[in-house]
């Protein structure tokens, strides 16, 4: 960039959630909350706002965070004017409870349906969510020190979501959250909309999850941008592609559901399915994820050449095990033989680039570019990964229940047990409920059929399929297995869209309205 | 081979009538938009040869952008369209609709104007038809009773190989085919599975068909010497328009957003309306008609085989003209959600949108007819949002069938009726299943 430093982010203005998981401080809680007065609720915002936690790196890291979020409800309730709301993405804006085709696509029907949800629907659709992190111990003081002054008198708490520290596996078993974008904070990747990119990579445009930057199609994502003469106007800073003040700008999207996990029906299941044969089920397992359960390891080969974006770590031995863990693709894989189609990480991120083949000569593109030349019948149904990626901030909750002793039945008071799944982005129709919708629950994800997400899969009947709760496993030289019958493992108990502001836009929420 | 034909009909509302006429067109649902098949107005599911059909009422509230040319709004009359996609060819599918709808489609057309009870049906619908500028079927020759039994025949296979699981796993794809070629002779035989072998192609089709395949390159070609010189003044018109013409993309009002996603992901596969007014000028509308006859060419020659370019999930789709070609109304058949379907289409063949749709007044900015445009993706979703249309009867023939399953289920069947095979195609046959 030789020294034009236009392009950096002010780390000070993006909350951390953003560039950190916060892994050191293991224990959390995510409280729900609706705002019941709204003056009393901005007073305690500006003085959380100098508290909230930032992506600037700190050493030592700081023992505790804290991070808000806003849904629509509350931007309302804090007096934001409608146009300034209006300019928030339709999705964020309709909710994700909004309306029952929303609910189609997501698989939130049947047991997943929202009126059954604990929250996020109807009176309990909450304003914010007040996020706090703290080392082992420290969370209780650190909640009496944000839960204070006006804090009483502006919220009603309808929720209190604990995630537990169950060691960085999922309650099924396996290893969490291995495969992450590589945000581009130094804002160095150029795209150009009109190019294709010919094999996958891992560096994702920072304004695919912050608003207020280039995304990947060169192209800056709606977010309300206010007229400078607009109240509160002052503390924005200037949007980057247009005249006026920028509300979004180091904002993002974040997206949070609480998935219950049937951890004992989910090994029960495979245990049966496999006979009784121990070394089966694990297989089975590790067949419907993707990966291993030892180690994260994929069940594809990884791949010679290094993909940007993987391994690019600071820490040496975690980027080893990213390069053992994501340095690969399934392009050698084409019918599914070592990782089946439908597998749980197959789907949530297909590695696939714009264009299959690598056509680097103008003919070859030409001919790739008319849908010709594919060799596999399935070739180029799924593509261009890289438009819909998620940054995975999830928690595990309940406590931790191994392999074997999920094999036990339930007692009588067996504790639930889950995840509450946290993911950011810029665009939550293009990333989060794509990915959710055509990738995860689709029954035809692939060419696939009768099949959706071997784990969270509702199981919900579509309208002239047969069956959809159906697994299949590709053979080599003969035709494949599948596995019927598979019941519903997640269903899910809560969620809501929020805005996760940057801090100058937290201070301007913090006097809206006033 | 049967091929499939389509009907575009469309009349002025009796602006008097029209609420009528929507409460009318409800009855015919079963879902929200989502056609009860069996319905008496028109009994879909008593057409064999109909794959989609749709009833839509054509409201343009889109008609004020002509005001950002400086010209004056035309306030074209409400209409209501009806499209079909058939197997065999329009007048017999118009004489079967009059004999066996006729009741129905009575009180429905009488909504219109111009149209007296009592009037001849097929007539009257073959006059107040559009031909289609373009259009695109996924596999021409693929019957709808073909669909119906290759699905059948998957999902028989699908069950023998479950109830006999011993007899497959782990046996070789020749004595997989094998024992399932057999399985599918003592079905036949047995009256429980049906494959009937395609008819011969209609002489006259095939025909035209040929002299469509040879006249539109012959034309070109004898247009070539004009079509070059006048290449340089193209691109200095074009390039004029792009850099003037006005984007008209305003995010999408959410209610209007919510009423056209309240028809929506009923089935795997949904409909899609739209309409739109050409930028005004010769030079649009002579590039669109040339875009559209050309694509036309190739959808009808080269596209015929499962993919439109990289798409593989449209199923029909079509571009007709309206109002002296001042107007165009673009429907489809496709699987997956709208979004997906977008998403989908921007990074696969974002060029062919530019190509077809950037002479709709307030398309995002191309480049050189081809770049950018709908990749700028979320001006681009805006406006075909906003130009959509409710459709308010929609009726397909195979729910739960995406465009990928029916390739496959007629790739299952060419192998089983297939006697000699290599090694390796038997391979890729039985993976399939």
């Amino acid at each position: 960039m030789g020294g034009a430093v236009v392009n950096t982010v002010n780390y000070a203005d993006v909350q951390g959630l953003v560039r950190f998981g916060f892994v050191a401080m293991t224990e959390a809680c995510y409280v729900l909350v609706k705002i019941k007065n709204a003056a009393a609720a901005r007073t305690w915002l500006s003085g959380a706002s100098e508290r909230v936690t930032t992506a600037v790196e700190r050493k030592p890291a700081p023992p505790a965070a804290l991070q808000i979020a806003f849904t629509r409800g509350g931007l309302e309730a804090l007096q934001v004017p409608g146009n300034v709301v209006a300019g928030f993405s339709s999705e964020f804006l309709g909710g994700m409870t909004g309306d029952g085709n929303r609910s189609r696509r997501l698989g939130d029907t049947g047991t997943n349906s929202p009126k059954d949800w604990e929250w996020g629907a109807g009176l309990k659709t909450p304003d914010a969510v007040v996020m706090l992190f703290a080392e082992p111990g420290k969370l209780e003081a650190w909640r009496a020190q944000i839960e204070n002054g006006s804090w009483g008198a502006a919220f009603e708490e309808i929720q209190r979501l604990t995630p537990s520290d169950i060691g960085g596996r999922e309650p099924f078993g396996f290893i969490d959250g291995t495969s992450q974008p590589d945000l581009d904070w130094d804002q160095a990747r150029k795209v150009s909309a009109n190019r294709d990119q010919l094999s996958y990579g891992n560096v994702v445009c920072l304004g695919e999850f912050l608003l207020g930057y280039s995304n990947e199609y060169g192209r800056f994502t709606d977010r309300p941008v206010l007229g400078a003469g607009d109240h509160g106007s002052e503390e924005l800073d200037s949007a980057s592609d247009r005249p006026g003040k920028d509300l979004g700008k180091n904002g993002t999207y974040l997206v949070i559901r609480q998935l219950q996990q049937d951890v004992r029906g989910f090994w029960q299941f495979l245990d049966k399915a496999a006979g009784g044969n121990r070394q089966a089920r694990y297989q089975l397992a590790e067949a419907m994820v993707g990966r291993r359960i030892e180690d994260g390891a994929p069940l594809v080969p990884l791949i010679d050449r290094s993909i940007p974006g993987v391994g690019t770590g600071a820490n040496p031995a975690k980027r080893k095990m990213d390069v053992e863990n994501n340095q690969f693709t399934y392009d050698s894989d084409a019918m599914g033989i070592r990782c089946p189609l439908g597998a749980h990480i197959r789907r949530g991120n297909p590695r696939t680039p714009d264009i299959q083949g690598n056509p680097t000569g103008i003919i070859s593109h030409l001919i790739r570019l008319l849908g010709f030349g594919n060799p596999n019948f399935r070739g180029d149904l799924v593509a261009s990964t890289r438009f819909h990626r998620l940054l995975r901030r999830g928690r595990e909750y309940g406590p931790k229940l191994t392999p074997e002793e999920a094999l036990q039945p339930a007692f009588s008071g067996d504790p639930q047990r889950g995840l509450h799944f946290v993911a950011i982005n810029a665009n939550i129709q293009r990333q989060f409920e794509f990915v959710q919708n055509a990738w995860i629950m689709r029954t035809k994800f692939n060419g696939l059929s009768e099949e959706s997400d071997p784990l969270l899969g509702n199981r919900e009947a579509v309208p002239g399929c047969p069956f959809t709760d159906a697994f299949s496993l590709p053979q080599e030289n003969s035709v494949g297995r599948r596995i019927l019958d598979i019941p519903q493992f997640v269903t899910v108990r809560g969620g809501a869209y929020f805005f996760l502001p940057g801090i100058r836009a937290l201070k301007y929420l913090s006097k809206a309205g006033g | 081979m049967t091929p499939q034909s389509s009907v575009f009909v469309m009349a002025a509302l009796k602006i008097e009538r029209e609420a009528e006429l929507r409460v009318l067109l409800a009855s015919m649902n079963e879902l929200s938009g989502q056609a009860n098949p069996a319905n008496p107005l028109v009994p879909f599911t008593e057409f064999r040869q109909i794959h989609y059909a749709r009833f839509a009422i054509l409201e343009d509230e889109t008609l004020g952008d002509i005001h950002a040319y400086f010209l004056p709004r035309v306030d074209y009359p409400v209409c209501l369209s009806f499209m079909a996609d058939f197997d065999g060819m329009a007048d017999d599918f118009r004489a079967e609709l009059a004999q066996r709808a006729g009741a129905g489609l009575d009180r429905i057309f009488s909504c219109c104007q111009g149209y007296t009870p009592g009037t001849n049906l097929a007539q009257w619908m073959k006059n107040h038809e559009h031909p289609a500028a373009a259009m695109y079927v996924n596999w021409v020759g693929r019957t709808a009773a073909q669909v119906e039994e290759e699905n059948a025949l998957r999902l028989a296979l699908e069950a023998e190989m479950q109830s006999a699981p011993s007899a497959y796993e782990g046996k070789t794809p020749r004595q997989i085919h094998a024992a399932l070629k057999d399985f599918v002779y003592r079905e036949k035989y047995e009256g429980r599975l049906k494959l009937t072998a395609p008819q011969a192609t209609p002489f006259s089709w095939w025909f035209r068909n040929l002299v469509h395949l040879v006249g539109v390159p012959l034309v070109l070609l004898a247009l070539a010497p004009v079509l070059i010189l006048y290449a340089p003044v193209f691109l200095y018109q074009l390039r004029t328009r792009e850099k003037s013409d006005p984007e008209i993309a305003p995010q999408v009002d959410p209610a209007y957003e919510e009423e056209l996603a309240h028809l929506e992901d009923h089935d795997v596969t949904n409909q899609f309306t739209v309409i739109g007014s050409v930028k005004p000028g010769r030079f649009r509308r002579g590039t669109l008609i040339f875009v559209l006859w050309v694509l036309n060419w190739t959808a009808r020659h080269i596209f015929n085989r499962g993919h439109l370019a990289r798409v593989s999930t449209i199923h029909f789709a079509r571009w007709v003209f309206v109002n002296d070609k001042r107007r165009v109304v673009f429907a489809s058949n496709y699987d997956g959600s709208l979004d997906s379907y977008m998403d989908d289409f921007i990074n696969k063949v974002g060029w062919g949108l530019n190509l077809a749709f950037s002479v709709g007044i307030g398309y995002p900015t191309t480049n050189w007819l081809v770049l950018d445009g709908s990749k700028n993706e979320q001006k681009f979703k805006y406006v075909l949002r906003r130009h959509e249309l409710p459709t308010e009867v929609w009726y397909k023939a195979y729910p739960g069938l995406t465009a990928f399953d029916l390739r496959r289920n007629g790739r299952i069947r060419q192998g089983i009726e297939r006697s000699a095979a290599s090694a390796e195609e038997l391979r890729e046959w039985a993976a399939l299943l």
